[in-house]
């Protein structure tokens, strides 16, 4: 029945998926376990939106699935699960743009492939991404932005890094819309990455995870 | 009339304008109005495909760059409309561009604010007075409302979403359907509502922003009077969508849209054929009533990643195709716009008789786009907003030289930025037009 979990769930059968799960919570089983197979059945999820077998519909409804089974879940934890994450991102659209459907598609990707994202949400000032750096020691930066004013304001984030003293200690990673190499070297952050998959590897690469 | 000879007739139109007061336009000078006209038949020739341009047209398609670039903040366009149609004047005068987008981007303010638009942030409101407005996405469209809106969409919008999207239009959930004032017995339960203090409120609001939208227009109209007689063509009038991005955008949201793909697809679906009629006399309606071919498609959820290929071909395409469809057989030229990247739809998307379209190309790869919607269709764009915002004139010089050089043989190509654009060097956005100018002739 474990595989039933994964693979219902990574074939995105919904009503199927959820019922396993009840049945699992009736029978009395850990419910730290069901939410392994939940983050088993998402990983190939991810695995398959990263050889584009799957699209961005897909990974929205794994994640509405994923949702509904730790709804169900949730209520019977009784000891906190054990996270091994990968190491710690800081994310978030910046100053002026408030896009979030590109960010919002990396951070879920990230998060499924075990690093612990903070998401700072969307129109980010400088400052509160040198303040989230320094609060939670985060060896990576992911830079959103859909706009061309983003260019600027990407810019104007990476310099706030700078200042702070903290460039040294973070690589940084700039995404969406019209971004290029061309504004990395602009902005002066460390990579471009051109899709979400890019941005995981980035984040592996610079964290030093195997794949 | 066919469909040729609608669309002749459209252009004809577009080559002899009319003023904003319904007469005969008056050019500046003989020179204005040649350039005018020149300008028009070069764009005309290369949508057509019939014969070679003179010479390669040059679109600039900016957003807020104008603005900027006159030394006025956003919220300043959007709320002074001298100001507003001053920045758009001066672009058009320094860059010279064959064809421009008028001086629509930054709309009224003042309108947004009366109605208390929920759906944008706009400078000031949500945004800084310097940024340009941006979208707040939601569910403005409840899953379970398909119903509603495929039984009667005009209903749907006037009763729920518009009081979902203007605070100021909250009462109009209180209004009746209309077509419930049949006869003597209709009339008076069905007025009651008009009577309700909220309706009322909602009302006034309604006719304020009205006035407020005719002050604007007002504007509008005297720019492109001044622009249009000066030898410089307008591109955009009115505009349509495809009914994927219509749910997609504004009603259900990309989130709601994608769900719906899976649980309820056949609901989807069955909206999106409600809406395609809606969508074509919307673009027809506008085009007939100024007088002009084109009318702007911007698309969105169809772009390379956001559908698989299978999912392209059963919820984006067949709609978009029967919208644009609606609108050639009526002589309109549809103008979709490619924001991103739509490589791995280019094969499906040639499937349009010749002649018809005027695509905008972002990011696609453009050599591709060439050899498949190019052969039938018209382009214009690919000029990366990245260079010209952080390169130099000569690395655009350069990319517009091999552009032309991929696209502009037998015509059928105008040469442009791909995306709506706030940033840019004024040298930059120069050099497009300048070597587009000197380098796009056809010897």
């Amino acid at each position: 029945m474990a595989q039933d979990l994964v693979n219902t769930l990574a074939d995105l059968k919904e009503q199927e998926a959820i019922e396993i799960v009840k049945d699992r919570l009736d029978a009395g089983e850990d419910p730290l376990k069901i939410l392994e197979d939940a983050r088993k059945g998402m990983e190939i999820v991810g695995n398959r939106f990263a050889s584009s077998e799957y699209f961005i519909p897909d990974l929205v409804y794994s994640g509405e699935i994923l949702k509904e089974v730790t709804e169900l879940v949730k209520p019977k934890i009784t000891k906190a699960a054990e996270s091994k994450k990968l190491g710690k991102i800081v994310f978030g659209t910046v100053a002026g743009d408030i896009h979030d459907i590109g960010k919002d598609i990396v951070v879920f990707m990230l998060d499924i492939n075990g690093f612990e994202v903070h998401d700072l949400g969307v129109d980010v000032p400088a400052q509160k991404f040198v303040d989230k750096i320094k609060e939670t020691d985060a060896p990576v930066v992911g830079l959103s932005g859909f706009l061309t004013l983003a260019f600027d304001s990407m810019k104007e984030t990476v310099d706030a890094i700078k200042t702070a003293g903290l460039r040294d200690k973070v690589k940084v990673m700039i995404g969406g819309g019209q971004m290029s190499d061309e504004i990395k070297n602009y902005t002066g952050a460390d990579a471009y990455g051109k899709d979400a998959m890019a941005g995981v590897s980035l984040a592996k690469k610079w964290i030093g995870a195997s794949q | 009339m066919s469909s040729d000879e609608k669309q002749e007739a459209l252009f004809q139109k577009w080559l002899t304008p009319k003023d904003s007061q319904g007469k005969d336009l008056k050019f500046q000078n003989p020179q204005a109005e040649k350039a005018y006209k020149d300008r028009v038949t070069i764009i005309k020739d290369a949508i057509q495909m019939k014969k070679l341009p003179d010479r390669v047209p040059v679109f600039v398609a900016p957003s807020f760059f104008p603005v900027y670039y006159a030394g006025i903040t956003p919220q300043e366009s959007m709320y002074d409309y001298d100001k507003c149609c001053m920045a758009f004047k001066k672009f058009v005068m320094d860059f010279e561009p064959d064809g421009n987008l008028g001086a629509y981007v930054p709309g009224s303010g003042r309108a947004l604010e009366i109605l208390d638009y929920k759906l944008y942030s706009w400078p000031g409101h949500g945004v800084s007075p310097n940024a340009s407005y941006q979208a707040n996405e939601g569910e403005y469209m409840k899953a379970n409302e398909y119903d509603a809106l495929i039984d009667d969409p005009t209903n749907f919008f006037s009763n729920t979403y518009l009081p979902r999207v203007f605070g100021a239009l909250e009462g109009f959930k209180m209004l009746p359907a209309l077509t419930g004032i049949l006869e003597m017995y209709g009339v008076a339960a069905n007025f009651i509502p008009f009577g309700l203090p909220p309706v009322q409120a909602s009302y006034k609001a309604f006719f304020e922003a009205g006035a407020e939208a005719l002050k604007w227009m007002g504007a509008m109209g005297a720019w492109n009077d001044e622009i249009a007689a000066a030898g410089f063509p307008i591109i955009a009038t009115g505009y349509s969508k495809a009914p994927f991005d219509v749910i997609g955008d504004t009603l259900r949201g990309t989130r709601g849209i994608m769900l719906d793909m899976y649980r309820q697809p056949d609901k989807l679906l069955e909206a999106m054929e409600r809406i395609t009629p809606l969508m074509i006399k919307m673009g027809v309606n506008t085009a007939q009533m100024v007088g002009h071919p084109l009318i702007f498609m911007p698309l969105h959820k169809g772009a390379d990643g956001f559908l698989s290929d299978a999912q392209f071909k059963k919820f984006y395409w067949p709609t978009f195709r029967k919208v644009m469809m609606g609108l050639i057989a009526e002589g309109v030229v549809p103008n979709p716009a490619l924001e991103g990247k739509w490589t791995t739809r280019l094969e499906v998307m040639q499937d349009i008789p010749k002649g018809k379209i005027m695509w905008m190309i972002d990011q696609s790869d453009i050599a591709k786009a060439k050899k498949t919607l190019g052969k039938v269709a018209c382009m214009f764009g690919n000029v990366p907003s990245d260079i010209l915002a952080v390169g130099t004139p000569q690395q655009v010089k350069d990319y517009v030289k091999k552009l032309i050089d991929t696209c502009a043989k037998g015509g059928g190509f105008i040469v442009s930025n791909g995306a709506f654009f706030d940033q840019a060097k004024a040298e930059n956005v120069h050099a497009v037009v300048d070597t587009t100018k000197e380098y796009g002739v056809y010897k």
